[in-house]
């Protein structure tokens, strides 16, 4: 699961400039939906900027893992215990198959996660908030991974092969997370008095961050044509967040459900969705590390790299062979 | 039926330890060394609540309640797994070694149970074979990664956890009142013949792998889980494991 985080732009337009031969080749490939390789050549704004973005990628399908994560020990039933581990064990497996895209522009899985821990890399805000009840995990599964699908769905047409065939896989999968969520969240919308209102006090509490996770609004987010000639960013921010209201906001109010926003309509003459502002203040808050969670997500995975880097110093042992099991 | 009580006593043995390790497995999602391993616990972890799932609802086919209401409202003392399983464990080296241990038993149990007169467990345990391949694959791999061809801590760590685990692993086998009529009956051939296969296929394995398995002689073997005696660790278990459905357990979730 990945919402749209931050692609910075960087300072002096020195950074794009290159051998002006190989890049008109380069954007004329792209300009005929080719892809582009790891072995191709490619500008080094392009290269960072990508990696950036899928190393955030990477990083929130772990960390996305940790808050539906401590719900596996809790699902109610056979039935949501086997799907949730299912379901969580899918993000991890994202995850690994981002790092290895990632990998081939050229940084190691072992550099991007240190990186996580020292904060200089980033990951999707929206999982630095918790999820509180059983009917938080509910409306995690189907709304933060329906916007997650919008988003990837996008991305996917984008022109770095690796990236783009790891998405194609990752949708197919994240679809059946949606269908999943949306089962959950149709029972107890359905359900008990008590579990109606579960689910509409989790949804209550993920409205705003549902509505951060498209990133800021397009008026104060930079993307330069560069980016997008290269295929590199897709839609806006705004563009995807309208989509995902236009597909999911109908459904929630069809199961009874009610959106924490009094001023969230359709404008019949625009075919805008028109909304609050979600604190954008809040965002930039969380962004820096001041959300929730930040602290204690930071906190497990730092826990992971430090008491299982046993294991790994026996696995890099330079002498090493490898090992067939056992029958 | 012939031999109900018998049956139901294995039945409710093999489904209570697959539950309860699948879901200490489970635990490990998101928290394991390597991603590899998060996903590889996760497989093992769903498989095991896959078993658990049919055993229960053979349960059910002699006229107990559905596999829900067996496995998330039963009280402690109910439930018959061994106390191997019940552990909790923040330490990697403990949950791969108990992987080990556990599953080369399950290996041998099922293998046994291809055989057995009660048709619905053998045809259980043809199903699971292919399963349970890969769990065995999965630890002996690990077992030599860390101990003959890992480094001096890891094989350390890995022969630490061995001693810890021993007499724990030693009560999977914790003869039951029923042994008698389950071996003249042809269901199973009893815990006795499971525990010797065990040992021969566990202890070579583990030398081989680089480890010195504690003298049998010396190893007083942790008993009480099949007759309804647990270790402090289960009830807490169960409490977080029955917390959602418990709000409401007349709910469908």
């Amino acid at each position: 699961m990945y919402g749209n985080l931050s692609i910075t732009e960087p300072a002096g337009a020195d950074r794009y400039a290159e051998d002006p031969e190989k890049l008109a080749e380069f954007e004329a490939k792209i300009e005929r939906g080719e892809k582009i390789e790891p072995t191709d050549w490619m500008p080094r704004e392009y290269r960072r900027q990508l990696l950036r973005m899928i190393e955030q990628h990477a990083h929130s399908e772990i960390i996305g893992a940790l808050p539906e994560g401590t719900w596996i020990t809790r699902a109610p039933g056979f039935k949501r215990k086997m799907a949730l581990m299912a379901k969580v064990q899918d993000e991890i497996g994202h995850g690994q198959l981002l790092y290895s895209a990632a990998e081939t522009l050229g940084k190691s899985r072992e550099q991007m996660l240190t990186d996580l821990l020292t904060g200089k890399a980033k990951y999707s805000n929206v999982f630095n908030y918790p999820a509180m009840t059983w009917a938080d995990t509910a409306v995690i599964a189907w709304l933060i991974d329906a916007a997650a699908i919008i988003n990837q769905v996008t991305n996917a047409k984008g022109s770095y092969g690796p990236y783009s065939r790891a998405l194609e896989r990752i949708c197919t999968e994240e679809s059946f997370h949606l269908k999943y969520g949306y089962d959950n969240v149709v029972t107890l919308a359905t359900g008990t008095k008590k579990q109606k209102e579960m689910v509409q006090e989790a949804l209550n509490r993920w409205w705003k961050p549902i509505m951060h996770f498209f990133g800021p609004p397009d008026t104060v987010s930079q993307h330069t044509a560069v980016l997008m000639r290269w295929k590199v960013k897709i839609a806006s921010n705004d563009q995807m967040r309208q989509q995902f209201l236009d597909s999911y906001v109908p459904k929630i109010w069809e199961l009874g459900l009610t959106v924490p926003d009094p001023n969230l309509r359709k404008n019949p003459d625009t075919g805008q969705w028109e909304y609050s502002d979600p604190d954008w203040d809040e965002f930039w808050r969380v962004i820096n590390g001041n959300g929730p969670c930040n602290k204690e997500r930071l906190a497990v995975r730092r826990w992971v790299e430090e008491s299982g880097a046993w294991v790994r110093r026996a696995l890099m042992k330079p002498d090493a062979q490898y090992v067939a099991p056992l029958c | 039926m012939e031999h109900r009580a018998a049956l139901e006593d294995l039945l409710f043995r093999m489904a209570d330890d697959a539950l309860i390790y699948g879901h200490r497995n489970s635990e490990w999602t998101g928290l394991a060394p390597i991603l590899e391993e998060d996903i590889a616990f996760s497989s093992i972890a769903q498989d095991k609540l896959g078993h658990a799932l049919a055993l229960y609802t053979m349960l059910g086919q002699l006229g107990h309640p559905d596999p829900d209401t067996l496995a998330f409202t039963r009280q402690e003392r109910q439930f018959r797994c061994c106390h191997l399983v019940e552990l909790p464990t923040q330490d990697y080296a403990v949950a791969l070694m108990r992987h080990a241990l556990f599953d080369y038993a399950e290996r041998n149990r099922y293998r046994l149970l291809e055989q057995s007169s009660f048709a619905p467990l053998a045809a259980l345990a043809q199903k699971v074979r292919g399963e349970i391949k890969y769990h065995t694959f999965h630890a002996s791999t690990w077992l030599r990664l860390l101990g003959r061809e890992g480094t001096d801590e890891s094989r350390a760590r890995m022969q630490a956890a061995l001693e810890m685990l021993f007499p724990y692993a030693l009560g999977i086998f914790e003869p039951s009142r029923y042994e008698d009529e389950l071996r003249a009956s042809g269901i199973f051939a009893g815990e006795e013949e499971l525990r010797q296969r065990w040992l021969d296929e566990i202890i070579p394995l583990l030398e081989e792998a680089g480890y010195r398995v504690p003298p049998l002689d010396s190893v007083q073997p942790c008993y009480g889980g099949r007759s309804g005696y647990h270790t402090e660790h289960l009830q807490p278990l169960l409490d977080e494991m029955t917390a959602v459905f418990r709000i409401d357990p007349s709910a469908e979730w």
